[in-house]
């Protein structure tokens, strides 16, 4: 018998699959459950987009690309970072073209962190930092925001976690799951912060379109003096519902985005032939249409923040993604009790906050990715859970 | 005028007064009285269902008819329209661009009926030079509603 754990990868190995992964599988085998549980957009890809690609297959445009991308993509994406975040990348050297933001995420954090270097994530955040920190070697520096700062990442809490050896921070926001947006003064206060260091900022903005009132996104990039000591990820799957076409893009200065590039060269060759011509489409033509996807997310926001609050679970206003955020502790419950609870007896499904690291616990994360008639459904199915339970 | 309650309204008309103030963002009281005023104003011209008609026994026929008209000197199409509108047969009139002048959808229980509005009403009114009728068949979608098939979400129950 092969002794299978002596022959993989020790950090591949240490990497435990999420705890709630069990939660997940019961779900998945329960019928007519509704669900607030799924990270992704309800809508289907634009038509106009849709039809990009399928143009694109009709003149056989399939074969590999650039490593880095279409050309024509990343003079779009180019313009597009202008247009909407005044941002300026040049096309031809700092933006490389990858296959979802994800991508762009692990080559960047290898391509920087050696072996001992701290990478900085706050948290609660998307699940995937701490693992691929991991995998290169680094040593994960956990920051937790917390709910009275609106989950934002203050630059004392950064401070105090800045060592010799710290090499990126990770900047989250829009963010899942906690829906907070770091404001220009936000942001502004951790650039200064940063500025007298050698630390990277990795700037994951994949929620970057949707935001919601008044506050649009900003860049931390675009702060002065800022864009040489950062990578932006951005990408296409959340604004304009794109999740399978996997696509998405790293920007920054060229030094790193020469090196970025190499491992994508031999990991990946290049992003989707058929993804890169929609995504020009989405780019060039889809103003519109995400505006009005964006307006019936905050229709959905609106109402199930109101729905949550009414029912006594204290939920923030979501600044940004597609979540909420609503505080459970009043059912005298950790996350994981409430959601497995929730889910036996009413077939509602969340994701526990404690599935997002540190921080998490006490919160349920809400997708708002549905109708608001499933939206309904499920604060009706909630409030019968608590009045059963007597919270 | 309140474009964001009116999008509202337009994809569900049975939203309750407090649904549509929590997703609008107004008070319970601005929505009733914006809507109020909507209609008054005439915008809001009236709240209909939409129904599929074919899996009801008391199915019917419609058509588009395609008419070209002399239009009138000072009045336009606008009389010819205005007259057209009376039947009840008559769903919707529309003044188009390109090949004819106005879109007439007609209504009745039967092919013979239809054809015989045509025949009998639009073709012997005096600017009318010609009509061409196009009998529906299948309505697939309508006022934005998918009447065919049950969208499935395929996307699981949880994700991160």
């Amino acid at each position: 018998m092969i002794d299978y754990t002596s022959i993989i990868n020790k950090e591949v190995l240490d990497i435990k699959p999420s705890g709630i992964r069990k939660f997940f599988d019961i779900a998945e085998t329960m019928d007519d459950v509704i669900s607030l549980g799924v990270g992704e957009p309800d809508f289907p890809t634009p038509w106009n987009i849709r039809n990009a690609g399928i143009r694109s297959l009709e003149q056989s445009k399939t074969r590999y690309t650039s490593n880095s991308g279409l050309e024509i993509l990343r003079n779009e994406i180019s313009i597009f970072l202008k247009r909407k975040y005044n941002l300026t990348y040049n096309g031809k050297e700092e933006i490389l073209v990858t296959v979802g933001g994800s991508e762009g995420i692990d080559a960047t954090v290898r391509a920087i962190v050696s072996p001992g270097d701290e990478v900085i994530i706050p948290q609660p955040s998307y699940v995937c930092y701490e693992p691929i920190t991991r995998l290169a070697g680094g040593t994960p520096v956990i920051i937790e925001t917390k709910a009275e700062n609106e989950f934002r990442v203050t630059a004392e809490e950064l401070k105090s976690k800045i060592t010799n050896k710290t090499k990126v921070l990770i900047l989250p926001y829009p963010c899942n799951p906690t829906g907070a947006i770091m404001r220009r003064e936000d942001l502004i206060a951790i650039a200064d912060v940063i500025k007298d260091t050698n630390i990277i900022v990795l700037s994951d903005e994949i929620y970057s379109e949707l935001t919601f009132g008044d506050e649009k996104h900003v860049s931390i990039a675009s702060l002065d003096g800022m864009r040489e000591r950062t990578v932006v990820i951005n990408g296409f799957s959340k604004a304009f519902s794109m999740t399978g076409w996997r696509l998405g893009y790293a920007c920054g200065p060229k030094e790193i985005i020469k090196q970025v590039t190499k491992i994508h060269q031999f990991a990946i060759m290049c992003a989707p032939t058929t993804s890169q011509y929609a995504a020009i489409e989405a780019l060039k033509n889809c103003d519109d249409a995400v505006e009005k996807m964006l307006e019936e997310y905050d229709s959905r926001r609106r109402m199930i923040v109101k729905g949550f609050n009414d029912l006594g679970l204290t939920c923030r206003d979501p600044k940004g993604a597609f979540y909420a955020f609503p505080c459970i502790k009043s059912t005298g419950m950790s996350s994981d009790e409430f959601c497995e609870k929730l889910l036996l007896s009413k077939k509602v499904a969340f994701v526990p906050g404690t599935a997002f690291g540190l921080g998490g616990e006490g919160f349920v994360r809400a997708s708002y990715c549905y109708s608001v008639e499933h939206i309904r459904e499920a604060l009706k199915r909630i409030k019968e859970f608590l009045d059963e339970i007597g919270a | 005028m309140n474009k964001r309650l009116l999008n509202l309204l337009n994809k569900n008309a049975r939203y309750k007064i407090t649904e549509l103030a929590t997703m609008s963002g107004l008070s319970e009281d601005e929505v009733v009285s914006e809507i109020k005023n909507m209609e008054k104003d005439g915008i809001i011209r009236g709240y209909k269902t939409v129904i599929d008609w074919e899996r009801m026994d008391s199915a019917f026929v419609s058509a588009l008819i395609e008419l070209k008209v002399t239009p009138k000197a000072g009045l336009g199409f606008e009389e010819i329209a205005e007259r057209i509108m009376q039947y009840n047969e008559v769903e919707s009139v529309y003044l188009m661009s390109g090949g004819y002048d106005l879109c007439v959808m007609v209504k009745d229980k039967t092919f013979q009926q239809v054809a015989m509005f045509v025949a009998k009403e639009l073709s012997t009114m005096d600017s009318v030079i010609s009509t061409a009728t196009h009998f529906v068949l299948r309505r697939y979608k309508e006022l934005d509603v998918p009447l065919i098939g049950c969208k499935n979400d395929d996307r699981g129950t949880l994700s991160l």
